[in-house]
């Protein structure tokens, strides 16, 4: 019996953590006329609900522009983030979610993106990663695989980066990096070995912003190896693809 | 004397009992006050002016494990598995990174000449990797029984990425789709359907092949 008691007193413990755990969500009040809730994160979901002005719902979760929320009377959908800047806060103040809009395209600090394309010839594949320091000026982490009919080849490069019109929804950029090439030459070729080299490269290129938080990006980079022969070896390089920014 | 006493005790008791009511007085009127304030004042006019960064749980990752068939062109099908991630950019665009692993069977050369091997079993060795752009084309709810609904996607996918296979590096373009079926709002199940294509001349002339992969997955958001 005191154990059963005392089991009852634990979940009761538990339980009181938990409905503390969930005050502490965000509360917003609804200043619109009304607040709709859908059944899902994305516009095709059905209407379910409707929360009427001055009622308090507490911000369970996001997932890309919706919210997952809760009314007081428990009931649970998402509302679009549109919708969810018109509320106040409990103290009455608008409120303000990270938009992912055009205007934080320009104000971005992370942005990641997949591109494939060209390399003197072969087959390109190319990640990347950047941060920007200030509106003009970013620094980019990439690293490529290249395919060619000779041989194949890593690429990893610190890439400085110049976007003179940030504003500008298509912007152009111009690019200065440096970093290692590897290159494995195919099995055929008996007299070549593996070989690990300096790369350089100065490039141009543009972004072009689409949507939310997604764009485009296409760039041309010009690529100097220095080879242990007497000769350095020039590289034309094109590529594109899609970048995000968060 | 002993009445001028109790008139002082009075007074004191009094004075207690006053301070008392007066303490409770402004008691209650603070907590009167947020009561006050909690009543919105919605003015749909009023300038957006402050920013209140709101510190909520976004769940725009995903992260999982799959399973399945993987049919190498001229080299039989066998069992693929493999990890993935995601990142959801919009409600109608992912990034995913996956990454599976499988094992070459033999040729029907093989096969009939008996004892000969076009490759070693180090090479028989398949491993991929790819950066794909998904689009949700048909997002949707599907019903189990009548209370139970469950949000769920079918998705295009395309990309690009590096297929090892018998020793050398193949770059490999992906095509596919497929259907995720999300248990709840952090748990998903897919099942996909796959096409790498890539160039070979293991078999002497150098072709396109195409190798079909169909996985169930599990993943989860994060």
């Amino acid at each position: 019996m005191r154990l059963f008691a005392a089991l009852l007193v634990l979940v009761q413990c538990l339980f009181s953590r938990m409905v503390l755990a969930e005050e502490q969500y965000f509360t917003v009040v609804v200043a619109e006329p009304y607040l709709e809730l859908h059944t899902g994160p994305g516009r095709g979901y059905p209407v379910f609900h409707v929360v009427d002005r001055g009622d308090e719902i507490e911000v369970i979760k996001r997932h890309t522009d919706w919210f997952k929320v809760r009314t007081a009377r428990g009931k649970k959908g998402w509302a679009k983030r549109a919708d969810m800047q018109q509320t106040l806060t409990t103290t009455g103040e608008p409120t303000q979610f990270a938009n992912a809009g055009f205007d934080d395209f320009s104000q971005r600090r992370w942005e990641g993106g997949i591109l494939a394309g060209d390399f003197d010839g072969g087959d390109l594949i190319s990640a990347y990663v950047s941060f920007a320091m200030t509106q003009n000026l970013a620094i980019e982490l990439s690293a490529s695989q290249m395919f060619g009919d000779f041989s194949d080849a890593v690429i990893g490069t610190v890439n400085l980066v110049a976007q003179p019109f940030p504003e500008w929804r298509l912007s152009p950029f111009l690019s200065l990096g440096t970093g290692f090439i590897y290159t494995d030459p195919n099995v055929t070729l008996i007299d070549e070995s593996d070989r690990t080299e300096q790369i350089s490269s100065v490039g141009m290129g543009v972004r072009w912003y689409l949507t939310r938080r997604f764009l485009l990006r296409a760039e041309y980079k010009n690529h100097v190896i220095f080879q242990n022969k007497d000769d350095n070896q020039e590289i034309n390089e094109w590529k594109a693809g899609f970048a995000f920014f968060f | 004397m002993e009445s001028r006493l109790r008139i002082f005790l009075l007074k004191l008791v009094c004075t207690l009992v006053l301070a008392g009511i007066l303490h409770g007085c402004s008691y209650l009127r603070v907590d009167d006050a947020p009561n006050d304030d909690t009543d919105p004042v919605i003015s749909p006019e009023l300038e957006r002016r402050t920013i209140t960064e709101a510190d909520i749980d976004s769940e725009d990752f995903e992260v999982g494990a799959f399973v399945g068939v993987m049919s190498i062109e001229d080299f039989g099908s066998n069992v693929v598995y493999g990890a993935r991630g995601a990142y959801h950019i919009t409600e109608d665009f992912f990034a995913e990174a996956a990454i599976g692993r499988t094992k070459a069977g033999d040729t029907s050369f093989e096969t009939l000449s008996g004892g000969a091997q076009v490759l070693t079993d180090s090479q028989r060795k398949l491993t991929y990797y790819n950066l794909s752009l998904g689009y949700n084309i048909l997002p949707g709810e599907a019903f189990i029984g009548k209370g139970h609904a469950f949000n769920s996607a079918l998705y295009l996918i395309a990309g690009v990425g590096n297929t090892e296979f018998a020793d050398d590096s193949h770059f490999t373009v992906n095509v596919g789709a497929g259907y995720r079926f999300l248990v709840n709002d952090g748990v998903a199940l897919h099942v996909d359907f796959r096409d790498h294509i890539f160039k070979s001349d293991l078999l002497g002339n150098n072709k396109t092949t195409h190798n079909l992969e169909g996985t169930a997955g599990i993943s989860f958001f994060f």
